[in-house]
């Protein structure tokens, strides 16, 4: 029986490709703990700094992935969500009598709220991921390029309401008092909950209807595939997570600022996803990674590094300029990323298992 | 009153046209999403001083006479446009259109900086011709000088551009272009002129936009190109990307629904002019995805 076989054995290969998908987020989850123990044993405070910094960006970018490397649709909008969760974060836990002389137009619900930081963070996510569902049934009905120029209306939306509404959100003067609680760990677990998140979504069958869709349109749709609602989902998946990212950056640094969500983090984002390559989790998380790495060395040159008797600063600004040359080389000779689309796996015979076929 | 609302809607409706224009043309040759256009213009602004931290700006350029000033700063625009073409764009014209746009924001990030690296981060004050600040009466309405000279530039670079598009050589070859760029190619038209000029062209529109905001203003500011280059953005999607008329009549359209938010809006809501403006785009898009003035080659065909 030939024919059966056949079937049997695809099957199986199908069964071990699924299982090495999922090895992916567990071996990145690997890879940051390793990262975070490094950290904390071997390095200063400063260090230690850095490493929640980077794991607030896995949280971040890997919740960016979410959408932009399922859909293939470039999306500018991501920072406002951080600046909504980041507020939404603020309005929940800082003391009321700081939210009474710098907020005074709060509704009094939120006013005298002092939450617990995790449920203020899940509230985060939750109303990013609401803005999300709802701009995103408006803005993901338009094709890919118009549809991201459309994010960017969004993002200068957020961002004008957010530096005017001054009762409300401070304006453009800093909300402050923010508890610093983000440590590594605290970062390390909501990067850990965001990969594990996206590689969930990208092994369901909606995530694979979304790929489906991003490499060709028209086929997808011929095959029966609601581009919009799978990217809805997506949007709004991923818009919790950044949510959730822009809380944890701002009870990292405890002050948090329109400004501080816009065109910057947004080129951030953006930078470390193409760097590392869109087309792969694990090139989501190298990518972080690898500009996290180089911006900490160069914020450290514009501080001044001393060779022998001379003092050697770069100027403020020309760690943007070096991030942005770098992100145009790679975009021109290495245009799919560090990483070219390949996910981090364990190899194929390892999670084959018994019964596996040999072929 | 109400004739004073119908010359701020031109003037500033004229600006966003001739922005959303420079976007447009170069969409239409190469698909290329310029999100550096807002930094050309910066650029070009900060190219009238001379670089410095200081609060209130020396004049560098800007201390020529207009009759220099004007093609000078023309020249410059077109020159950094061409010159990223050059550099960024043409390595990167067979990668997708999604590519190009990341790579023009990185672009527009990295002009900023240098901006920023050169001249510090604050505001300058920059007085470039104040005299045109000065009120004429035009019938009932009290209208500065400059809007008036921003009305006629308008007209005069969309008829000039119409006429360069219809009558001449390069006019054609862009034309054939931006229909289909393959097909242009394969009859005879240089790809790296077209799109050369194309960039020229662009260049030099921002170089304009920077002229009149800066005299509008009497700032230069680093983050000045962004706004209104988002707002040109907005005027090629409603206007259906890469339809050059639909970008011009776009951003009329936008100029004048932003000068009747800023007047009927109530006084509370005014700093939310631009939020509301852009929600509203988004709602037209909702019922015509393709813009107004969709392009024949805007839909994908099988």
């Amino acid at each position: 029986m030939p024919d059966s076989h056949v079937i049997a054995s695809r099957a199986t290969r199908h069964q071990v490709r699924r299982r090495m998908a999922a090895t992916t987020p567990v071996l990145l989850a690997l890879l940051l703990l390793v990262f975070v123990v490094a950290v904390v044993t071997f390095g200063d405070r400063a260090s230690a700094r850095m490493a929640s910094e980077t794991l607030i960006r896995v949280t971040l970018v890997a919740g960016f992935w979410i959408f932009v490397g399922n859909s293939g649709v470039v999306s500018f909008g991501h920072a406002a969500f951080a600046c909504v969760g980041a507020y939404v974060s603020a309005w929940t836990t800082v003391a009321p009598a700081m939210k009474a002389t710098l907020l005074p137009g709060l509704p009094a619900l939120l006013a005298d709220a002092r939450w617990h930081v995790l449920p203020a963070s899940l509230a985060a996510g939750l109303a990013a991921a609401l803005l999300a569902l709802v701009t995103g049934a408006a803005i993901l009905r338009l094709s890919g390029i118009a549809a991201s120029i459309a994010t960017f209306a969004f993002l200068a939306m957020v961002n004008t309401i957010w530096a005017n509404w001054t009762p409300v959100t401070g304006g453009t003067s800093s909300v402050v008092g923010l508890e610093r609680y983000v440590t590594p760990w605290v970062g390390l677990g909501w990067a850990v909950a965001t990969l594990a998140a996206a590689g969930l979504y990208a092994a369901s069958a909606s995530g694979l209807a979304l790929r489906a869709s991003r490499e060709d349109e028209v086929a997808s749709s011929a095959s029966g595939i609601d581009r919009y609602r799978h990217r809805l989902a997506a949007y709004t998946i991923s818009a919790f997570f950044c949510g959730v990212g822009g809380a944890l950056m701002g009870h990292y640094i405890g002050v948090i600022n329109p400004d501080g969500f816009y065109l910057n983090l947004t080129f951030l984002m953006l930078a470390m996803l193409v760097v590392g390559g869109i087309g792969s989790l694990s090139g989501a998380v190298v990518g972080v990674l690898a500009v996290s790495l180089a911006v900490d060395a160069l914020v450290r040159m514009e501080k001044g590094v001393s060779i022998g008797d001379v003092t050697f600063a770069l100027p403020p600004g020309s760690q943007e300029i070096l991030i942005a040359a770098a992100m145009i080389l790679v975009l021109i000779f290495r245009p799919a990323g560090l990483l070219a689309g390949r996910e981090i796996t364990l190899p194929a015979r390892w999670v084959a298992g018994r019964g596996a076929s040999n072929d | 009153m109400s004739l004073q609302l119908v010359f701020d809607a031109l003037s500033l409706g004229g600006i966003y046209a001739i922005a959303a224009l420079g976007i447009a043309l170069i969409f239409g040759v190469m698909n290329l999403v310029n999100f550096a256009h807002g930094q050309f213009i910066a650029c070009s602004v900060f190219a009238l001083i001379m670089p410095s931290a200081d609060a209130v700006a020396t004049m560098g350029l800007g201390a020529l006479p207009a009759v220099l000033l004007i093609p000078a700063i023309l020249a410059f625009g077109a020159g950094l446009a061409v010159a990223a073409e050059a550099l960024v764009f043409r390595p990167l014209r067979h990668a997708s259109p999604v590519a190009l746009m990341v790579a023009s924001f990185a672009l527009g990030i990295l002009l900023q900086n240098v901006l920023l690296v050169a001249y510090g981060g604050r505001p300058k004050a920059v007085s470039l011709w104040p005299e045109l600040g000065s009120p004429v009466a035009v019938l009932s309405a009290q209208v500065p000088l400059l809007q008036l000279l921003v009305i006629a530039a308008v007209v005069l670079i969309l008829a000039g551009l119409a006429l360069m598009l219809k009558r001449t050589r390069v006019g054609l070859e862009m034309r054939a272009a931006a229909e289909d760029f393959d097909m242009a190619r394969m009859l005879g038209v240089r790809a790296n002129g077209v799109i050369s000029g194309a960039f020229a062209l662009s260049g030099a529109l921002a170089a304009v936009v920077a002229l009149v905001l800066v005299t509008q203003t009497g700032v230069a500011d680093v983050r000045m190109g962004g706004q209104i280059m988002l707002v040109a953005f907005i005027a090629t999607v409603v206007g259906g990307m890469g339809s050059l008329a639909g970008a011009v009549a776009a951003g009329l359209a936008l100029g004048a629904a932003s000068a009747l938010l800023q007047a009927f809006l109530p006084v509370d809501a005014r700093p939310f002019r631009d939020a509301f403006l852009y929600a509203l785009v988004i709602l037209v898009l909702l019922f015509r995805p393709q813009g107004l003035f969709a392009s024949v080659g805007a839909k994908p065909r099988v």
